[in-house]
């Protein structure tokens, strides 16, 4: 049974996306990823380091282009045309690769995404061809916005970036997933496995987490738990969990053939 | 002439080269990397034809690890 993750007219077997940041070195970042099953990871823009001996490894050295789907960000960009200019260059720098993920930030201490802002950049580059995968806030008008817009993927936070305080408001993820009609991811808050399975179990289409990996005491061990957490999620999503009741007339063992 | 890369001023004894010797002139050959001049992207097929003159201002960029 193939159950895949559609973005963009592409599919993918993983529903976990991660970020490649914070590791100790690039081969800890590999391991992690190897371990997570991730098929698409995402990777900053920046300026590059004038003055580098020829033949410093990069990250791309350690994640072929070719082995990974690149989700180029908007990371650390406080306004709209910054992150427009930042996912352009990211563009040319892919050789024309269009699936990209818009993140606004509007407070450098919470890393809150700024929507006002997200709203204007993704108008622009879905104008421009690009299949823009969203951070956003957990609000359902503003996620349905994004998706009127043309956004491809819309990815509330579960809690603020870094964080790993998991889903503290799971019924307007709840909201957001029942409304729309295109991928819900949980991007952002994740702590641990659980966070990640409950995410799935609430319907998301698909998790993006970075610190809860490369922060964690063993990080390839984590990526490994994420990897599951994923899959139990998802599958549990699918089979469809049983009502909750505060007590059961139903007892699991035959109430016949009791001893006298 | 005086280049500004990557917000940082930067003299050369030329006074015109292409897009392409410069990248070799950073050591900066082979590398997977995206360069804005004046803010408009200088695509890479046409590093050889572009050139530079005083004054412009280069952001040369690369993909690193981030979430």
């Amino acid at each position: 049974m193939s159950d895949l993750l559609k973005i963009a007219g592409h599919s993918y077997r993983s529903r976990l996306l991660v970020g490649t940041g914070k590791y100790q070195d690039f081969a800890q970042t590999r391991a992690a990823i190897d371990a997570s099953g991730a098929e698409i990871v995402t990777v900053a823009i920046r300026r590059t380091n004038i003055g580098q001996t020829a033949g410093e490894p990069s990250l791309l050295d350690f994640l072929p282009p070719d082995q990974f789907t690149y989700l180029p960000n908007t990371a650390g960009c406080y306004s709209a045309d910054d992150a427009v200019r930042t996912l352009r260059l990211a563009r040319e720098l892919l050789d024309g690769h269009k699936l990209v993920k818009l993140e606004v930030l509007g407070d450098p201490n919470t890393l809150y995404p700024n929507m006002i802002e997200t709203i204007a950049a993704a108008k622009v580059l879905v104008k421009d061809g690009f299949d823009v995968m969203v951070y956003c806030s957990d609000d359902p008008i503003i996620a349905k916005q994004l998706e009127e817009i043309g956004c491809c993927a819309v990815m509330p936070l579960a809690s603020l970036i870094g964080s790993g305080m998991g889903i503290l408001n799971p019924w307007n993820l709840q909201i957001i997933i029942a409304n729309a009609q295109i991928p819900v991811l949980v991007d952002a808050g994740v702590g641990t496995a659980s966070d990640a399975a409950i995410a799935m179990e609430l319907g998301c289409q698909g998790v993006l987490m970075n610190t809860a990996i490369a922060a964690a005491g063993d990080p390839v061990r984590m990526a490994g738990a994420m990897k599951k957490a994923v899959e139990a999620g998802r599958e549990a999503f699918l089979a469809g969990r049983m009502p909750k009741k505060l007590y059961s007339a139903s007892p699991s063992s035959p109430s016949a053939g009791l001893i006298a | 002439m005086q280049l500004t890369i990557n917000g940082k001023p930067r003299s050369f004894d030329a006074s015109t080269f292409s897009v392409a010797y410069l990248v070799g002139q950073l050591n900066l050959e082979g590398k997977r990397l995206a360069i804005e001049c004046n803010g408009e992207i200088v695509p890479r097929s046409q590093f050889a034809e572009v050139h530079l003159v005083d004054g412009d201002k280069l952001e040369i960029v690369g993909a690193v690890g981030g979430g």
